[in-house]
């Protein structure tokens, strides 16, 4: 109906494409955000784009590897996220912050 | 319709990401993430994995999620963040990297057949409307088993380190939460040192 | 073989006095005079005997076989470096062992009377010793280091020997100007050294071959490095022997007691250069260039050091400057390839300056501290054997046949004369003249004529001396004791030198075919220009001798009423201006210290300021403020914030990823 056509595939490289854009979102914003907390949701997503790319690939070889890894990667991520968020915690503690610029004490 | 699908999930996982770097409460960022991580799971519907989906929902898009959640709220910081400029250039070179980053895996992506020599054997996708949960689980506690038990270890080491990092300092607990806030010096370090 | 066996005993020799300045310094307060003077002399004269059962030995051995080189142990191993422990004995080291051995028992024996109640009478005794022990490792070693090593000793012996009475600013000052004068000197030495090594590899005398036997490595030197080695060596020689310009310690140095001038400054460690040019005598025989600066500068020195002796008043100093000239004299010889005849002339130098200089010490003794010989003059009576004695050294040092002084004086010259060095020969004669008549005039002033000391407050007249001698107290003589001679220990060494002096001579008589030369014959040196014909060399001799003879009955002439009234001197009145010349050395010490007081403290100033300071330390400093303002403009990477350092990462990841994109893709 439309001028434009809907592709009737959705080959692997469109995935492919949208894991590199969420990678790249996240990666600038845990460079630019300085709350800590939303630094670690900014790692969160790059890791979503790292594993929504296992999956595609696994898709497109073949092969049920490429989701094992992503099975993986889900748990460590949430070993990571418990142990990050309780030495936020920590850290909160003793400086009543969790503004990442005031944890400046190597400041040469 | 399979397109439809896509682009709504392509859409939403975007605007949940930029939700997520630009949002000036904490809690508004955690909330974009949620909406992130659903997306995600749908993508991975898509392209029939099922159990990874499941998954994805039930520790990420709700565990990690309220986790992040409960840790924002008790520590009261859902409170704007001051923008600062003292160095304006990290914003700049992030972006400009960011774009950098973008046209480069594009670049890799497009160009070239990254697949080279022969498939593995470990595990063909079975058809996909039988779901792949027979398949995943059989290579994940055959072929992958050891690594399975390693992140059963990682998981306790994880939640023990967790709690140790998190704890206040045994007996000094009730004397340090009067003058916590207050935080003298040397009580502060000693929590410090038995923590660490 | 029992000689080798004896031989290698030779250690023995620098051993006893070395044992006793040990023995003196540790426990010389408890030993006390006098016995502490009798230890030291023993230990010197163990030290005789010793050398004289040494050359015993030797001499049975046959001529080509007469050098020994005792059993030692490895010094410095380092590479192909290689410095032994040895002694070796060989003519001239034993010649020398024995005259120093012989007249420094002499002289210690002397010491006795005449350091009486010094506070410091063991510790004078341990020095003595301590000097003998270096001297004599200086003469016994086996290679120039060892050399160097006692080389270096006599020095340090010298320096503390001069500036004894410490509490005396000049005896300081003159301890200290002796010592860096010698450092100059002993520049070169090493220089020679370094160069001696590099050329033939080893340090070692064995490498200098014997005469006759030259070994190719010294034969196929290129002549340049010869003609180095010499002149280094010289310099060296120059700075211990007092010869110009480096001779400007020596006169200073009377300082120091008067046993110390005799035994060091007349009779051993002056006479250190000429063993280390005859030792090393082969260079000098490749090299005649260098050999003619030798002989001039020897010449030189002979003539200006006796023309400064004549309007010299203090006793010791002209006694100095007769040594800086006797000195020229054998630097002479040696400039003209006689080496045995320099050898000859300083053993009967050690004699007669010995013989002088302990005399005058017996004057000064007898005069109660006097040194200024305008104010003595007929003490012939009061100290008869002092006279005596120091009258044999005279005619001994003036050339007088038979004294020893003549015989060794006049092979000098005849050794000059036919070498066809005719200059040189004339020099040497005008200088013997000049010799004879000062030491006339010293005589005439301190043992005849009218009693000057007698006299009330002699004014000085016509110009000092440039360093008068501190103890002079104008009016002592009249209200204090009269002179008087001399306790046995002070006379019994004058009267057994003046033998010397009288017989010495006798050893190295120039009679070839009758085979008399027995000193040139037992030294067995390179053979030097022999005289044309017997005639040619008795005509020579009569010359000298009646040079000799001139310049004493000039002196005579002159002196014979003592000084003129009012105390002046009439060589200084003839003079006139040129006297003040004289009087100040030809202005040579002065000069010398106004150049280095001037120019090259100005330029060590520029050096340590604007050189080191400035360039040197400010490159370094200015290496240091870069790094510091390098890294102070590079510590603003570290801004604390974990942000920027993330931001640091994504930037090199960035770039592999782009350096990889575009691999792969083009």
């Amino acid at each position: 109906m439309s001028a434009l056509s809907y592709p009737d595939h959705i080959t692997a490289t469109y995935y492919l494409i949208l894991g590199a854009m969420l990678f790249t979102i996240g990666a600038v914003g845990l460079l630019i955000r300085k709350n800590t907390l939303v630094m670690f949701m900014c790692i969160e997503l790059m890791l979503n784009a790292a594993n929504l790319t296992f999956v595609s690939y696994s898709k497109a070889l073949n092969d049920i590897s490429g989701q094992v890894i992503v099975f993986f990667t889900l748990v460590v991520a949430a070993a990571e996220v418990a142990v990050g968020l309780a030495i936020i915690i920590a850290i909160f503690r003793r400086r009543q912050s969790v503004n990442a610029d005031d944890v400046d004490l190597l400041k040469g | 319709m399979e397109a439809v699908v896509f682009f709504v999930s392509a859409a939403a996982v975007l605007i949940g990401a930029l939700g997520v770097i630009s949002g000036r409460n904490p809690v508004h960022s955690a909330l974009f993430l949620l909406l992130t991580l659903a997306s995600v799971a749908v993508l991975y519907l898509q392209q029939h994995a099922a159990l990874v989906a499941a998954i994805q929902i039930v520790v990420y898009a709700s565990a990690i999620v309220v986790l992040f959640l409960f840790v924002i709220t008790l520590l009261g910081v859902d409170k704007h963040e001051p923008r600062d400029d003292a160095h304006p250039i990290q914003r700049v070179t992030a972006i400009v990297l960011g774009v950098l980053v973008l046209v480069g895996i594009l670049v890799l992506v497009h160009g070239n057949r990254w697949v080279t020599g022969a498939h593995s054997s470990r595990g063909v996708l079975g058809a996909p409307a039988s779901g792949n949960v027979e398949t995943l689980s059989k290579s994940l506690f055959t072929d992958f088993v050891w690594a399975f038990e390693m992140t059963a270890v990682l998981l306790v080491i994880a939640v023990v380190g967790s709690v140790v990092l998190a704890r206040r300092s045994g007996h000094r607990a009730q004397v340090a939460s009067d003058g916590d806030d207050a935080s003298s010096e040397s009580t502060g370090s000693e929590s410090e040192r038995s923590t660490a | 073989m029992h000689a080798r066996n004896l031989l290698d005993l030779a250690w023995l020799i620098p051993a006893f006095p070395a044992f006793g300045a040990v023995l003196l310094l540790v426990f010389g307060k408890r030993i006390g005079e006098p016995r502490a003077g009798w230890i030291g002399t023993a230990m010197i004269a163990l030290s005789f005997v010793a050398s004289v059962i040494a050359f015993l030995a030797l001499r049975s051995l046959s001529p080509d076989l007469r050098s020994n080189v005792s059993q030692g142990f490895t010094w410095i191993q380092a590479g192909t470096f290689r410095v032994d422990m040895r002694f070796l004995v060989d003519p001239l080291s034993s010649t020398m062992t024995l005259f120093v051995t012989g007249v420094g028992t002499l002289i210690h024996l002397y010491a006795i009377g005449y350091m009486h109640g010094d506070s410091r009478f063991s510790r004078f005794f341990a020095y003595l010793n301590l000097f003998a022990a270096s001297m004599l490792v200086l003469v016994l070693g086996s290679s120039f280091l060892m050399t160097f090593m006692g080389w270096e000793g006599v020095g340090l012996c010298s320096y503390l020997l001069i500036s004894f009475w410490f509490e005396r600013n000049s005896a300081a000052v003159a301890g200290k100007k002796a010592f860096v004068t010698n450092r100059v000197g002993d520049f070169g030495f090493m220089l020679a050294m370094f160069l001696i090594f590099q050329r033939l590899g080893t340090l070692d005398y064995s490498a200098l071959g014997s005469t006759g036997h030259v070994p190719s490595t010294i034969a196929s030197l290129p002549h340049s490095s010869v003609t180095a080695i010499a002149l280094l060596l010289f310099l060296g020689a120059m700075g211990k022997s007092a010869q110009v310009p480096l001779h400007i310690w020596l006169p200073d140095a009377m300082e120091g007691p008067t046993p110390v001038s005799a035994l060091i400054h007349a009779a051993t460690m002056v006479t250190a250069g000429v063993f280390l040019l005859v030792r090393a005598h082969v260079f000098f025989d490749f090299a005649p260039h260098a050999g003619t600066v030798v002989a001039w500068v020897g010449a030189i020195t002979a003539l200006y050091a006796a023309s400064v002796a004549l309007v010299q008043n203090d006793i010791k100093r002209v006694l100095a400057y007769s040594t800086i000239s006797q000195l020229g004299y054998m630097f002479l010889a040696i400039g003209v390839g006689a080496y045995s005849a320099a050898i000859f002339h300083m053993v009967t130098h050690a004699f007669f300056k010995a013989l002088l200089f302990l005399g005058a010490g017996s004057v000064i003794h007898g005069m109660h501290d006097e040194q200024d010989m305008r104010r003595m003059g007929g003490l012939k009576k009061y100290m008869p054997i002092t006279a005596g004695t120091f009258i044999v050294g005279w005619l001994a040092i003036s050339g007088i046949i038979p004294f020893a002084g003549f015989w060794s004086k006049d092979e000098i010259l005849a050794k000059a004369w036919f070498s066809h060095n005719y200059a040189l020969w004339a020099v040497g004669a005008g200088a013997a003249l000049i010799t004879a008549f000062y030491m006339t005039r010293q005589v005439w002033l301190v043992f005849y004529g009218p009693e000057r000391f007698r006299d009330d407050a002699v004014l000085v007249q016509g110009g000092g001396d440039a360093h008068e001698a501190d103890e002079v107290h104008p009016g002592e003589v009249h209200g204090g004791a009269e002179p008087h001679e001399s306790p046995w220990t002070m006379y019994f060494p004058l009267v057994a030198l003046a033998l010397l002096s009288v017989v010495g001579g006798f050893i190295d008589l120039p009679f070839t075919n009758h085979k008399i030369n027995v000193l040139d014959r037992w030294l067995d040196l390179p053979e030097s220009h022999q005289a044309t014909s017997f005639g040619a060399g008795l005509i020579l001799s009569t010359v000298a001798l009646t040079i000799g003879v001139i310049g004493i009955v000039w002196g005579v002439s002159i002196y014979r009423r003592g000084l003129r009234r009012g105390g002046v001197d009439p060589t200084v009145e003839r003079l006139g201006g040129f006297a003040g010349v004289l009087q100040n050395a030809w202005y040579l010490d002065i000069g010398l210290a106004h150049f280095v007081g001037g120019p090259v403290t100005s330029f060590a100033r520029f050096l340590s300021e604007g050189v080191d300071r400035a360039g040197i330390d400010g490159a370094v400093n200015g290496i240091a403020t870069a790094a510091r303002g390098g890294s102070g403009g590079l510590r603003r990477l570290q801004t604390g914030l974990v942000r920027n350092y993330a931001l640091g990462i994504a930037l090199g990841t960035v770039l592999l990823l782009l350096y990889v994109a575009t691999r792969v893709t083009f």
